[in-house]
């Protein structure tokens, strides 16, 4: 019997070594959900969270009606939507193709070059952006004119950025996903490939039958770790990107730039709150919803 | 009869697109980086004039001297991100090592419990003002050098990561073991578990410097003194800030030089990522291992 208080001795102290990261958690992120309430009040710094006047929906209210709300939803939405969709689909092609590579050292630089710019912060994003694109100096432009052709001026231009923030998108996360993607290929038996060569499998039936349905777990899991983030993704990317430029918000504004700029900029605290309250729910709801389907299909992928 | 050593032609055509789209997609990726490199060794008033080019139009090392001249300033942002980065990674580490061991006992009771009260802050958050103001108001932390620091120390993602890093490379005989030798369980942390799980630890740690190293956020939501932001901060104030630009001279007192602008902005992102890029080579295997295991749910 001396084995079970010690181990109920030995226990508690395991349970003070959890403390430290609880405590963190409690601090960092369960704390602040009381903050939730700021959505319903006309915040002014001397009352603080709960000495602010309460107005019940009223933000809320002039988000729908401003019309903010759908845009920076709808943005949101599919951004990340996109970058999720076609983020996997090209990290997928390219971890393939990777894998054929026989010569060892073209794969591997080849590799190491795409997950370059996982590495690098999004400010210097930023800068690559504006040595790009910029109206007077930019390499873009620079060629554009040498060409003979007129200049392209893609900060006031907001179409653009639909193409332009998918591209940065898929060039800062390439290399990380194919990473991914590429440990899951190499899990593949060999065997697998061997018996379909034997079989007069070409290599398009073989990645076509072997690899991409070997690759399924991986993707469905990635998919649905990003789905609970949809409406809160590439906050850095926006940001460092586009900023506070006003002229391209139809397109380019999301849930995450508007809340930035009501805490940086306008000082909006209620209407921030309010949308950062909508993401929050809309994001749970969307969580519970999809992980409920899945654990009902497949028990296995469910994510809790 | 088919000799088995003969690849079919479909294996040599995917071969050629698979050498071709990969180098494509890397020269891609590495393209940037010579862009920036080669307009901070143009001349300035050669930029203004023609605008960046692929390979510098003509060449100046002006921008770097310009930088050098006054080194202070950068130095001090180096400074600020070295010691975040620093204290940030050793102690995060630690208390991630210290909870992913935890949460691996399979002994411990109430593992799950704590799991779930973890993850659950990635499921709901109360959102970036309550945050906001929660730091600023409640703790008062405004243009504390400790905001830097406490927010990034740990995540779910990583305590998740680190507990499946354990319980792969520390075989519970030993811990069984060392409890019947007598060892508490903080000993047998310190003792047995970091030394053994030293593969991960290194991954781990390399995910939170890096995320010290570039983080921006939390100096320009909280940081109101110029000489505590951080690295990269300081490269975006410097970038989005003509007047932070102009002081970078002002703080040489007598010298008058006129500011470079445009290749200055190139070579101070060019100083402000050469050490990512150099070290790369040495700690990106790291981060496959990180990425590889994080692929796994557990």
């Amino acid at each position: 019997m001396r084995n079970k208080t010690n181990e109920l001795k030995k226990h508690g102290l395991l349970y003070l070594m959890a403390i430290p990261a609880c405590l963190f958690f409690i601090l960092n992120s369960y704390l602040p959900m009381f903050g939730i309430y700021l959505a319903f009040t006309k915040y002014n710094f001397r009352g603080g969270i709960f000495g602010s006047p309460f107005i019940g929906f009223e933000n809320f209210k002039y988000l729908l009606e401003s019309g903010t709300l759908f845009r920076i939803t709808r943005n949101t939405f599919l951004y990340n939507l996109v970058f999720i969709l076609l983020g996997n689909s090209l990290q997928i092609v390219t971890a393939i193709l990777l894998s054929k590579i026989a010569n060892r050292f073209v794969k591997r630089t080849t590799q190491s070059l795409m997950f370059l710019p996982y590495f690098v912060s999004y400010v210097i994003l930023g800068v690559f952006v504006y040595n790009l694109l910029n109206y007077e100096k930019g390499l873009v432009n620079s060629l554009l004119i040498q060409w003979g052709m007129e200049r392209f001026d893609a900060f006031n231009t907001p179409l653009f950025w639909i193409f332009g923030l998918i591209a940065a998108y898929i060039w800062k996360w390439l290399g990380y996903g194919t990473v991914i993607y590429l440990a899951a290929i190499s899990g593949i038996p060999e065997e697998y490939y061997e018996a379909a060569n034997i079989d007069g499998a070409n290599a398009f039936q073989q990645i076509r039958y072997i690899t991409l349905p070997s690759l399924k777990p991986t993707f469905i899991t990635l998919l649905l770790l990003s789905i609970g983030r949809i409406l809160r993704g590439q906050f850095d990317l926006f940001f460092n990107i586009i900023g506070n430029n006003g002229v391209l918000f139809s397109t380019t504004d999301v849930i995450d730039t508007f809340v930035y700029r009501s805490v940086a900029k306008t000082f909006d605290i209620g209407l921030g709150s309010a949308a950062g309250l909508y993401q929050s729910l809309f994001g749970f709801a969307l969580i519970m919803i999809v992980n409920g389907i899945i654990k009902h299909i497949n028990e296995d992928y469910a994510l809790f | 009869m088919q000799k088995k050593i003969k690849k079919p032609v479909s294996e040599l055509i995917i071969q050629i697109v698979a050498i071709i789209v990969c180098g494509i997609a890397a020269l891609l990726c590495l393209l940037p980086f010579l862009l920036v490199i080669s307009g901070s060794l143009t001349d300035n008033d050669y930029i203004l004039q023609y605008g960046y080019n692929i390979l510098p139009g003509k060449f100046s090392l002006e921008a770097y001297q310009f930088i050098f001249e006054i080194p202070g300033p950068v130095l001090q942002a180096y400074g600020v991100t070295l010691l975040n980065t620093t204290v940030g990674t050793s102690i995060g580490l630690f208390i991630i090592a210290m909870t992913g061991y935890v949460l691996q006992r399979p002994d411990c009771k109430y593992r799950n419990r704590i799991s779930f009260f973890i993850y659950f802050t990635t499921l709901f958050q109360g959102g970036l003002i309550a945050w906001y103001i929660m730091i600023t108001r409640y703790y008062q932390l405004q243009d504390n050098r400790l905001v830097l620091i406490l927010p990034l120390l740990m995540n779910p993602f990583l305590i998740i990561l680190m507990k499946n890093f354990i319980k792969t490379s520390v075989p519970h005989d030993i811990i069984e073991a060392a409890i019947i030798d007598g060892a508490n369980d903080f000993t047998i942390f310190t003792q047995i578990v970091l030394k053994l799980a030293t593969p991960g630890l290194a991954t781990i740690g390399l995910f939170l410097a890096l995320a010290y190293w570039n983080d921006w956020f939390h100096s320009s939501l909280f940081i109101s003194t110029p000489s505590k932001y951080s690295l990269q901060f300081f490269l975006y104030n410097t970038l989005n800030n003509t007047q932070a630009m102009r002081e970078l001279s002002q703080t040489g007192a007598s010298v008058s030089m006129e500011v470079p602008t445009e290749s200055v902005r190139l070579a101070m992102a060019v100083i402000c990522t050469g050490p990512i890029v150099l070290l790369y080579p040495f700690v990106q295997r790291y981060f496959v291992k990180g990425l590889t295991i994080g692929a796994v749910k557990g």
